[in-house]
């Protein structure tokens, strides 16, 4: 693949003994929007994790394998810089209970100690909350706590601020799981206008979803990925057993 | 069948009411202990009860002031060393559940919280009176310090591991460094908890009179020096009260009463804190 981002090799994922994953090959193309889908407790929210680091932080993960960013090896690099590189939108939004929805967005540079001029604030949360087509809702009462926006808003408050610190890879766990069907769509709408800027993969349970939504799909089963292919090939002409077994719905 | 149904209804109306009623009970101790203590002390309090200091036996009159003021600095330097220590092992117990350490510390808050007063205060008085060689508020402070912990540690540590750990997460994957996630995120959210179980604590300490009889010891003049003897309204109502004269348990059923007004609106502001405070994850 010439314009990979993000180069995954022989990756192993451990929780103490058990192993989450195993050998995971993947290529992820940039500015595309990757699926990742299976059965609950298949990895791909652990590979997801993995990719931003997350992983490590519960007590006993570990990982073996290498992954690149471009040609940074993730390993190696900053653990502060790889973190502001990929942003991460979490299953259920976690807005900053503490802080208004202006705080919100601009927290990756303030919690990092960046400063900024009261104007690049303003500019870097109306852009933020553009993009997160939230703006036009929350742009009267800024200076709200953001818990008080509805689940849907939130999670798109939660996609500004991580679009606010210009990732180049944005990871979306599950995020419309907890959303009812009409902020679910506007999200996925959302990730079909973000993928012209960063590179999405998000994991979802909902094969719809990633059908509609996603260029590439990749399938995880058991810890393994059975098949990374275009979306469109791998639903309509799946190359392996499982695959096939779990889009038409057979298992899963 | 009808009767057996209405049965159940009085069963029903019976239990409920007698919930009622032991909850009502409860709460009798209080009102008679409030009523009585402000009956007693109430004749006392005026404006020169605050500012003058006691009178000697036989004279009318006099006021609390020294206990005031050193009640004032023996809480307050308490207070000091206990609270940011106690945060700091509640955030430690909550962010470490699973270390063997935090087991054993947890273990030791609870015993520390069941220690009595007393033997606190003659702890502090071998281990910090005796070698410097005289009564000092500062270890007075010490032993109240000491008291103050475990409830501190609790409260702080109950209301961390309330946050949900994706909050926490949310903060990592910005970037943000882990001292930075807990000191600017974890903590804020927090603070409300630990501000009441600060307060609580304090309202707790305020009117404790073992752990200072070998430690501040007392003082009937006005003293600021923490190395010195100093007086307290729980030492000044111990003396007092105890002593023959008319005057004097006048005197202890005033400063009883300003004591446990003081405690009564500690537990208030409390409340409306916590209720101010709150935050919705």
């Amino acid at each position: 693949m010439e314009n990979s981002i993000l180069k995954v090799e022989h990756l192993n994922a451990f929780f103490g003994e058990a192993r989450i994953l195993s050998d995971i090959n993947l290529e992820i193309p940039v500015n595309q929007i990757i699926a990742l889908m299976g059965p609950s407790g298949c990895g791909k929210t652990t590979f997801l994790r993995c990719i931003n680091r997350l992983h490590e932080l519960t007590p006993g993960a570990r990982t073996e394998g290498n992954i690149y960013l471009f040609k940074d090896d993730i390993y190696r690099m900053n653990l502060i810089v790889l973190r502001r590189k990929i942003g991460m939108v979490f299953q259920r939004p976690n807005p900053f209970p503490t802080m208004s929805i202006f705080e919100n967005v601009i927290s990756g540079y303030t919690l990092n100690g960046i400063s900024l001029s009261k104007l690049q604030k303003e500019e870097i949360v109306e852009d933020s909350l553009r993009k997160a087509s939230l703006w036009t809702e929350v742009k009267d009462n800024l200076h709200k706590k953001g818990t008080f926006l509805s689940g849907g808003q939130q999670q798109r408050l939660c996609i500004a601020r991580s679009l606010s610190m210009k990732p180049d890879i944005i990871l979306f766990d599950e995020p419309t799981s907890s959303l009812d069907p009409i902020s679910s769509n506007k999200i996925e709408e959302l990730l079909l206008n973000l993928k012209k800027d960063y590179t999405i993969i998000i994991v979802t349970h909902n094969l719809q979803q990633a059908a509609r939504t996603s260029d590439y799909t990749a399938f995880f089963y058991l810890g393994e990925l059975i098949e990374f292919n275009k979306t469109q090939l791998l639903f309509s002409n799946p190359a392996k057993r499982q695959t096939e077994d779990y889009i038409s719905g057979r298992f899963g | 069948m009808d009767k057996l149904i209405k049965i159940r209804f009085y069963k029903d109306r019976l239990f409920k009411g007698g919930i009622i009623l032991l909850t009502v009970l409860s709460t009798v101790p209080l009102l008679l202990i409030l009523f009585y203590i402000i009956k007693q002390g109430i004749s006392s309090i005026n404006w020169d009860f605050f500012i003058n200091l006691p009178k000697p036996v036989g004279e009318k009159g006099g006021g609390i002031v020294n206990a005031l003021i050193g009640s004032g600095i023996i809480v307050s330097c308490a207070s000091l060393m206990a609270i940011p220590f106690g945060a700091l092992v509640g955030l430690y117990l909550s962010e470490y559940k699973r270390d063997k350490l935090a087991y054993w510390v947890g273990l030791s808050v609870d015993v520390l919280q069941g220690i009595p007063s007393i033997v606190l205060g003659i702890i502090i008085y071998l281990w910090v009176v005796k070698p410097t060689g005289h009564f000092s508020s500062l270890s007075g402070s010490i032993a109240l310090a000491i008291m103050m912990l475990p409830p501190i540690v609790k409260s702080t540590e109950e209301t961390l591991k309330l946050i949900p750990g994706t909050i926490k997460e949310a903060s990592l994957a910005l970037g943000v460094p882990y001292y930075k996630t807990i000191l600017r995120v974890i903590l804020p959210m927090g603070l409300s908890g630990i501000l009441s179980g600060s307060l609580l604590s304090i309202s707790r300490v305020a009117g404790e009179t073992a752990p200072l009889l070998f430690t501040a010891f007392g003082n009937p003049f006005i003293n600021t020096n923490i190395l010195k003897p100093m007086s307290s309204l729980p030492l000044l109502i111990f003396n007092y009260a105890g002593s023959a004269y008319e005057d004097w348990h006048k005197l202890a059923w005033g400063a009883s009463f300003v004591l446990i007004m003081m405690i009564l609106f500690l537990n208030i502001v409390t409340k409306i804190l916590e209720r101010r405070w709150k935050i919705q994850f």
